[in-house]
């Protein structure tokens, strides 16, 4: 919202610096986003919008300001000829400080040219050779300073400006003609200097989004009275009774519909003051009429819809029209004045009169019945709506404007009178009609404005500050509230101008918020809770969580964070070749943003592999994990299943190649493998099994189930090469994990305990045994582990072998065993007995034969 | 013969000097201390010493004994340390050269972030409070006083689910916001006893999701972290206190904030706390919007619809609550100037971390 400050003067007098005036109202609520200078002077110590080394800016500051020796008000006595260029002109003007011949190419002013001295001289702002404008020809807002030259022979040192030069809008098609009484000589920034501050409304303060709304919360929080506009019109036309009537059919979707006329309206342009007031704050001056609408709307709040009198009454037969307000009959169709043909819904309340649609009710005009360049007279409609159905239809016919913008928010019903008031008023003084006495008022469901008590002892419970009864009240007075006490209780009456009060315990916290915010907040003291603490029950499923990713981090892995959102199509790259997407029911969204991001994701694993492909580009060696959730939809349209996964994936060489060489043989299904035995081991899960699987999208061979008990917990591999090719990977071994990371995190057991530190030295041995190609390792390793009972400590495989000395289809397992007694050096005798054992059950139940 | 002692030891010092070697110590070693050595011919000869001067005789030649096998262990130790000296001399390592490289694992900046605001919060005695990502209307607004068609959630666009079954004004959606949390955290707590809810310090970290294009400004997948406080004596004081506590604890010490009036419908009064550009000093920088100040949370006495809602009685109970957005306040800290970067997860970015 755009509030010039010259037009907040007529409501409130500016007592602080602009920029302590937008920190104050930042601080209240309402955050100025920018302050724009359109003339007056920057704040010390900032220049040209930059700040300066001694002042702390606060708000942002940009603009223009007009040095007011320079750029001041002139009268324009005679616009003549160029000897030699017919689209440029000389101007023979007074600046109050003697008579000079200005250059311009104004188009505005070849209606002039030629005339002879001006009976009645143009008032035009001017700026003497020196001046800071911006540059009219360039885009956008560039500086510059007006110097001498010499323009197709005539010598030009000063200039009379343009909207643009001056920073009141990008106009340039002409100079600025300013009203007739504007006061040669003086400073132009003493005559119409500004600046505008940038306002973010929130919902809360829908009230505020117009002139009066701010210079309120200005008199509140500087503790002044509010100079209210006069809503008094000077009627002298016949009375508006028997020339118009109003029928509301639905009160809930429309409180109140008021009607004023004037007739003999003269559609002109405005004042140039008004034009200029309705350019800062946002909006393009039109003519006269409309401009009192828009320009009643900026100030008070409520928007107007001014129809031309005489289309309504040809359309019921020259008869006194009749508005009717009802929803729409389904199908009904309206060309609103964007010219867009629209199909109602039937919740859309529509203006209407007996022959049909003349207006989407708080939203917008219909075409036909608009006032135009010819209209004579004008019926003025203000009317309070249901701002919720304003919501509901604006979001149905996907269309804004500035009446919906403020009416979807709410707007008091007691402003549809004052608007219209207002704005007839506005159109007399600006087209020299005839306003008609009275007004058509239909006001079926009243407001009741919320009354609502508020104690000291409210204050300090929500607030912890301490103020007196009379302090409240005074407070809520500043903010116009009908304030009552009785002892110690305050009793509110919202005023009529706000809809955001409620009642109950939500009018108390409305309040609460009211006092507090100008109290200020930076007044309340800052406490550290002396409120009792809650049972710190931590949070041990998280802690788990972060523990584990702590292990993977700590085994060399990157963590990565993904997009939830994807598509089955992207999913569908981890599906062998040939298969399509698969059925596979996903959660959808119903209003995707992307089309690439429709569904929440199934498959962890397709997340990751998106990320290895991302920096394959740039890296050979990925090692990565991510622990998300993934998400399924419900049978029964109820909430999805949300289940956390854990997929890691590695690629690339082993180690880091470097000037002395390092591993750098592709990393594979061990790699992984070690990775996972170790995250179950820090984890303190000692039973979990490898098991092979075949299943998609592993290579077939190279492919693990990883269980522990009776639990599936995910399946580790290297990808099928074929399904690798669906990415744009380079073809190294890519090995990936997924697995269900709730059953993992199920199974950490809560503590664990410690073997003593051996106290005595272990017997140290190597054994190799030659097994058949097919035989697992771990049978053999569960048969060594099981003879080999409490003595044996530790089983290491530390070679296989298959060539040469072996027999073809056999392979060689060599395994270093340590035995060791817990109370005693084990003597090489006792050692010798238990690997006798071990070797003669290997013999028995694999066949295995000691390979010497 | 005591002379003869002295003479034996200057004679052994003297020709120990010029030993260079371990070859000629050892030589020297058979030359002064073995068998056939004059200093062990004394030794020998004590014997037709008369009786009453064996016992200084015998001393004396101890003495040269020891001081000669002293200087020849000194002598060795010296040898060696040279030698060693000598040995490493040629063993000079280019310093400059890289170090063996050696790989490790990092979290992603957001968890880090987001860890040290918990670590934060827990030393307040705020425990973390987790809950679903995907949420009903109910939970995400109208629990939270945003009533269907609310103005205010135009300020939260919503990405809804598509749940095959028609359900009114009570859809499926992702979740805008962990607030649904506070809701749920309230009425299991409240549950366990209605009539004296245990007072309530939890924060409420979680992904969220918007209807928004992504920019390098915005997304539409975030992580917050709110946080919520009840009990019967909670004030907007000590949400200030809390707060800047935790600005200065995030930011330093030093830590210049503000907390000005805003609009949250879950809150009341709602504030937006500011923290002083830490890029520019206050002084406005891009950065800040030549405010200089940079917004880091929202926050706020709980609405009493909500305490309500959560099964605690507002009339007994106060609260605060606030939010933050981990992924904001990790792209000030580092100055990160592309939010996009976060679910990219380029390496480049990342390994910075």
């Amino acid at each position: 919202m755009l509030i010039p400050i010259s037009w907040l003067k007529d409501f409130v007098d500016i007592t602080l610096p602009i920029e302590e005036l937008a920190r104050v109202l930042t601080m209240a609520g309402l955050e100025v986003e920018e302050v724009i200078y359109v003339g007056l002077p920057f704040p010390e110590g900032q220049i040209e919008g930059r700040s300066g080394a001694h002042q702390r800016p606060e708000t942002k500051v940009s603009g223009i300001e007009w040095d007011s020796d320079k750029i001041v008000v002139a009268a324009v006595h005679e616009v003549m000829p160029h000897p030699d260029a017919d689209r440029l002109v000389l101007c023979r003007l007074d600046d109050g400080g003697g008579e000079q011949i200005v250059l311009t190419g104004a188009p505005n002013l070849y209606p002039y040219k030629g005339k002879g001295a001006l009976e009645k001289p143009l008032k035009v702002p001017y700026a003497r050779e020196g001046a800071r404008i911006y540059d009219g020809h360039k885009p956008g807002q560039v500086l510059m300073t007006l110097k001498r030259a010499k323009i197709r022979g005539v010598e030009s040192y000063s200039m009379i400006c343009s909207e643009k030069e001056l920073g009141i809008s990008d106009d340039h098609e002409g100079i600025i003609v300013l009203d007739d009484d504007a006061p040669v000589g003086v400073p132009l920034v003493d005559y119409m200097g500004d600046a505008v501050f940038d306002i973010a409304i929130t919902p809360n303060i829908a009230r505020d989004a117009n002139i009066l709304g701010v210079a309120r919360e200005v008199t509140a929080l500087t503790n002044q009275a509010l100079r209210s506009p006069s809503y008094k019109f000077e009627a002298s036309g016949a009375p508006i009774a028997g020339q118009a009537a109003v029928e509301i059919t639905n009160p809930e979707l429309n409180p109140r519909f008021v009607l004023g006329l004037i007739r003999d309206v003269k559609i002109a342009p405005s004042p140039y003051w008004v034009q200029r007031r309705l350019l800062l704050a946002g909006m393009r001056p039109i003519y006269n009429i409309v401009d009192a609408t828009n320009y009643t709307m900026l100030e008070v709040g409520e928007p107007l819809h001014a129809f031309d009198y005489d289309v309504l009454v040809e359309r019921v037969g020259g008869k006194a029209p009749k508005i009717i307000t009802r929803t729409a009959r389904a199908g009904e169709r309206l060309t609103t004045l964007d010219g867009e043909e629209r199909t109602l819904s039937d919740f859309t309340v529509l203006v209407c009169d007996s022959e049909g649609a003349l207006a989407i009710a708080g939203v917008m005009g219909g075409a036909e019945s608009e006032v135009h360049e010819g209209t004579r007279n004008v019926l003025l409609e203000g009317a309070a709506w249901n701002f919720i159905n304003i919501r509901r239809t604006i979001a149905d016919q996907r269309m804004s404007s500035e009446a919906a913008y403020r009416f979807s928010r709410g707007v008091h019903p007691a402003m549809a009178e004052r608007g219209v008031r207002r704005g007839v008023e506005l159109m007399r003084q600006w087209s020299g009609g005839v306003i008609a006495e009275g007004l058509i008022d239909n006001y079926p469901l009243p407001s009741s404005d919320p009354s609502v008590e508020v104690t000291p002892r409210d204050v300090q419970r929500w607030l912890g500050i301490e103020l007196t009864p009379e302090e409240i009240a005074d407070i809520l007075r500043r903010l116009e509230f009908n304030v009552e006490m009785n002892g110690n209780t305050v009793r509110a009456t919202s005023p009529d101008h706000r809809l955001d009060i409620g009642a109950g315990v939500t009018g108390v916290a409305d309040l609460l918020e009211e006092i507090a915010r100008i109290y200020g907040y930076e007044r309340i003291p800052e406490t550290r809770m002396a409120d009792e603490l809650p049972p710190q029950t931590g949070n041990p499923a998280l802690e788990k969580e972060e523990h584990m990713r702590d292990l993977l981090v700590e085994l060399g892995m990157q963590e990565v964070v993904n997009y939830r959102l994807t598509s089955p199509e992207r999913e569908a790259r981890l599906l062998p070749i040939g298969t399509g997407p698969v059925d596979a029911s996903y959660v959808r969204l119903a209003n995707p943003i992307a089309s690439d991001r429709h569904v929440l994701r199934r498959s962890l694993l397709s997340s990751v592999l998106e990320v290895v492909e991302l920096n394959a580009r740039n890296r050979e060696r990925i090692a990565l994990f991510e622990i998300g959730p993934v998400f399924r939809p419900s049978q029964d349209g109820s909430l999805p299943v949300e289940v956390l996964r854990l997929a890691i994936a590695l690629t690339g060489p082993r180690a880091q190649l470097s000037w002395q060489g390092g591993d750098t043989t592709a990393m594979d299904f061990y790699d992984l493998k070690g990775a996972l035995e170790e995250l179950f081991a820090g984890l303190h899960i000692d039973t979990v099994r490898f098991e092979p699987d075949e299943t998609t999208p592993y290579h077939p061979g190279k492919c693990a189930q990883i269980i522990l008990g009776d639990n599936r917990l995910g399946t580790m591999g290297e990808m099928h090469p074929l399904v690798r090719e669906h990415y744009d990977l380079p073809e190294t071994p890519l090995i990936v994990a997924e697995l269900d990371l709730q059953l993992i995190l199920d199974a950490i057991p809560g503590r664990h305990t410690i073997r003593p530190v051996p106290a005595f030295p272990p017997v140290l041995e190597d054994i190799a045994v030659i097994v058949d190609e097919n035989m697992p390792a771990e049978r053999v390793l569960e048969v060594i582990e099981g003879v080999g009972g409490k003595m044996l400590v530790e089983v290491r495989l530390f070679d296989v072998y298959r060539g040469e000395q072996i027999e073809a289809g056999k392979k060689s397992l060599a395994y270093s065993l340590a035995y060791q007694a817990p109370d005693r050096t084990l003597t090489d005798k006792e050692a010798a007995k238990i690997r006798g054992r071990i070797i003669r059950r290997l013999e028995q139940e694999l066949g295995a034969q000691l390979r010497s | 013969m005591l002379d003869q002692l002295e003479q034996i030891k200057r004679e052994a010092l003297s020709s120990l000097e010029a030993v260079q070697d371990d070859e000629a110590l050892a030589q020297w070693k058979v030359a002064h201390l073995g068998r056939s050595s004059p200093l062990m011919a004394t030794f020998d000869d004590l014997r037709d010493v008369p009786k009453e001067e064996r016992p200084a005789i015998g001393r004396g030649a101890n003495q040269v004994k020891q001081a000669l096998e002293a200087s020849y262990e000194a002598k060795s130790d010296a040898l060696r340390a040279a030698a060693v000296l000598q040995s490493l001399e040629k063993e000079h390592l280019d310093v400059t050269l890289p170090g063996r490289p050696v790989l490790r694992g990092r979290l992603h900046p957001t968890t880090q972030t987001m860890r040290r605001i918990y670590g934060v919060f827990a030393e307040m005695g705020f425990q973390i409070y987790l809950s679903r990502e995907v949420e009903t209307d109910e939970y995400n607004f109208q629990l939270l006083n945003f009533p269907p068609h609310h103005p205010a959630r135009e300020m939260q666009d919503t990405l809804f689910v598509d749940s095959g079954t028609e359900r009114g004004d009570n859809p499926i959606l992702l979740r805008t916001h962990t607030s649904p949390g506070q809701i749920h955290a309230m009425r299991e707590f409240s549950a366990a006893n209605p009539d004296d809810p245990p007072p309530v310090r939890i924060i409420l970290p979680g992904m969220c999701y918007r209807y928004e294009q992504v920019t390098t400004r915005h997304e539409m997948q975030f992580n917050q972290i709110e946080g919520l406080a009840v009990g019967e004596h909670i004030t907007f004081g000590d949400l200030k206190g809390t707060l800047s506590d935790f600005a200065r604890r995030m930011f330093g010490q030093q830590v210049r904030y503000r907390f000005r009036a805003s609009h949250f419908p879950f809150t009341e009064p709602s504030a937006e706390m500011d923290i002083e550009c830490f890029v520019c000093g206050g002084e406005g920088c891009s950065v800040c919007k030549r405010t200089g100040w940079l917004e880091i949370l929202g926050c706020g006495m709980v609405h009493p619809i909500v305490l309500q809602n959560g099964g605690y009685d507002p009339d007994r109970y106060t609260g605060f609550a606030f939010g933050m957005g981990p992924e904001r306040i990790t792209m000030l800290l580092y100055r990160i100037e592309d939010i996009r970067n976060y679910w990219a997860n380029d390496f480049r970015f990342l390994e910075q971390f």
